[in-house]
C-alpha cells in the first residue's frame, strides 16, 4: 500500500531520462500480488522515544487548540442558555460552576494561554527565525511556565474577587 | 491517519539474554531490537553484556563487538564509521543518530537501548527499508536544472551565493531526521520528510538553477510540504548538526513570497 502511495509523488516532468525515475516506478505492471512488499514489522516510535521539549510543546499546541474548538461551544452553549431564559441559564451555571465545571474551565483558561502564547513563537518561525534546537527547547520551556503561571494568576485573582 | 499503537505483527516481545564471554564482570548491556524474516514471528529485545575492557568508546565498535564474539547473527549496516557515510544511523536511547560517532558511555540508562529507525518497515534487525525515503529524495529532482547554452567551462556561482548552500549540502541522507519526525511517522507515503525538503530548499536557494518555479510548484500540496508543524525533532538529532525545519521554514516563505 505504502509504496503504491509513493508513485503518485509524481515529480515535476523536464523529459529526464536516469534510472531514479525505476525507484519510483517500482511494480508497474506487475501484479498485485507480485507488488505487494513482505509483511514487515513497523520499527517501534513513541514507545521507544525521548522527547524534547519541543516535540512536548508541538503536541500541546494541538491538545489546546482541539480544547478551544470544545470551549467554543462551551460558550455558544452560554449564549444560547441566555437566550433561552432564566431556568435554562441558571440550570448552565450550576453545572459550569460545579466541581466538573470548574476543572473544565481551568482547563481552558490553561489553553488559552498556552495557545496564545505558543502561537507568538509558531509567528517567530514562520518568519524563518529562532530555529536553533536548544532555543526552541528554551522558549517551549519558557511557554509552558508562562502557561502555569499565568493560569494560577487568572484563578487566585478569580478567588480573591468572589469570581469563583 | 496516525495510528499510535505498533501493529501485531510489530509488538517487540521478550527476548534472550546473552552473557558476557568469559564471565566479564565489568559489563555493560546493550538491549537490542532483533527480527529475523525468515524466523518469522514477532521481533524481540535481546541483551547483550559486553565487557567494557574489550570494546571501543562509540556505540557501533559495541555493535562490531556483539557480532564478532557473542550473536553473529545480528544483522545492520556500517561503512565509513566515522560520520560520513550515513549508514549506521539508527535509534540509540530513544533518539536517532549514528552509532560510529555516538559514545555508548553517553547515553542515559541502565542498558544502552538500540532499535532500527523508528516507524519503519524491518527488513532485518537494525536494517530498516529505505526504498521510500530515497524515492522522496528522487522526487525532488536533486540536480542542476538548466536551459541550454551550456557554458565553456564551469556553471559560475559568485561566493556569497555558494555560501547559501552551507548548512544544506552536508546532508548524507542517513534518515535520522526525517525518521525522528512524528508527521512522517504518520503520513510517511505523502509527506516528503525534513531529508527531502532540505535537500529540495538546496536547490531551490542555488543561484546557477533555472527551475525555482517548477520546483515550487511541484511541492505546492497539502502533504509534501505542509505537513511540518515545527516539532523540531529533525534539526534535535540531525547528527551532522543540521537544520531541516529551518529549511523547510525558508521554502514556505518562498511560496508566500511569489504570491504576493
Amino acid at each position: 500500500m505504502r509504496l503504491i502511495a509513493v508513485l503518485s509523488l509524481t515529480p515535476f516532468d523536464a523529459g529526464l531520462k536516469g534510472g531514479w525515475k525505476s525507484i519510483l516506478s517500482w511494480g508497474e505492471g506487475m501484479s498485485d500480488n507480485a507488488r505487494r512488499l513482505p509483511d514487515r514489522p513497523t520499527s517501534p516510535h513513541l514507545t521507544v522515544w525521548r522527547w524534547h521539549a519541543t516535540m512536548l510543546s508541538s503536541i500541546l499546541h494541538r491538545a489546546s487548540g482541539v480544547s478551544l474548538y470544545a470551549g467554543a461551544l462551551i460558550l455558544a452553549a452560554w449564549a444560547i442558555c441566555l437566550a433561552v431564559g432564566p431556568e435554562c441559564y441558571a440550570g448552565y451555571m450550576a453545572l459550569l460552576g460545579g466541581p466538573i465545571g470548574k476543572i473544565v474551565l481551568l482547563g481552558l483558561t490553561a489553553a488559552i494561554f498556552y495557545h496564545t502564547a505558543n502561537g507568538i513563537r509558531h509567528l517567530v518561525w514562520d518568519a524563518g527565525k529562532a530555529f536553533d534546537p536548544k532555543f526552541s527547547d528554551l522558549t517551549a520551556i519558557v511557554v509552558i511556565a508562562f502557561t502555569v503561571a499565568a493560569t494560577a494568576a487568572t484563578w487566585i485573582i478569580a478567588g480573591m474577587t468572589g469570581g469563583l | 491517519m496516525a495510528e499510535l499503537a505498533l501493529p501485531k505483527n510489530s509488538v517487540v516481545k521478550a527476548g534472550k539474554h546473552w552473557p558476557a564471554p568469559g564471565g566479564a564482570k565489568a559489563v555493560k548491556s546493550f538491549r537490542i531490537y532483533r527480527y529475523d524474516p525468515e524466523a518469522g514471528g514477532n521481533p524481540r529485545w535481546d541483551t547483550y553484556d559486553v565487557p567494557v575492557d574489550a570494546v571501543g568508546p562509540m556505540v557501533l565498535d559495541a555493535l562490531i563487538y556483539i557480532k564478532n564474539t557473542i550473536d553473529p547473527t545480528l544483522a545492520f549496516r556500517r561503512s565509513c564509521r566515522e560520520g560520513v557515510c550515513g549508514s549506521c544511523a539508527m535509534n540509540i536511547g530513544g533518539r536517532n543518530t549514528l552509532a560510529c560517532t555516538h559514545g555508548w558511555a553517553e547515553v542515559p540508562g541502565k542498558a544502552v537501548q538500540i532499535s532500527p529507525l523508528p516507524h519503519m518497515a524491518v527488513v532485518k534487525d537494525l536494517i530498516p527499508d529505505l526504498t521510500i525515503f530515497y524515492a522522496q529524495y528522487a522526487s525532488i529532482e536533486p540536480w542542476l536544472h538548466t536551459t541550454p547554452p551550456e557554458p565553456a567551462n564551469e556553471w559560475k556561482q559568485s561566493e556569497s551565493d555558494r555560501e547559501k548552500l552551507d548548512g544544506l549540502y552536508e546532508c548524507i541522507l542517513c534518515a535520522c531526521c526525517s525518521t525522528s519526525c512524528p508527521s512522517y511517522w504518520w503520513n510517511g507515503d505523502r509527506y516528503l520528510g525534513p531529508a527531502a525538503l532540505l535537500h529540495a530548499y538546496r536547490w531551490l536557494i542555488d543561484s546557477r538553477d533555472e527551475a525555482t518555479g517548477e520546483r515550487l510548484d511541484a511541492l505546492e500540496d497539502p502533504f509534501k510540504l505542509y505537513r511540518c508543524h515545527t516539532i523540531m525533532n529533525c534539526a534535535q538529532v540531525c547528527p551532522k548538526g543540521l537544520n531541516p525545519a529551518k529549511a523547510i521554514a525558508e521554502v514556505k516563505k518562498m511560496m508566500v513570497d511569489r504570491v504576493i
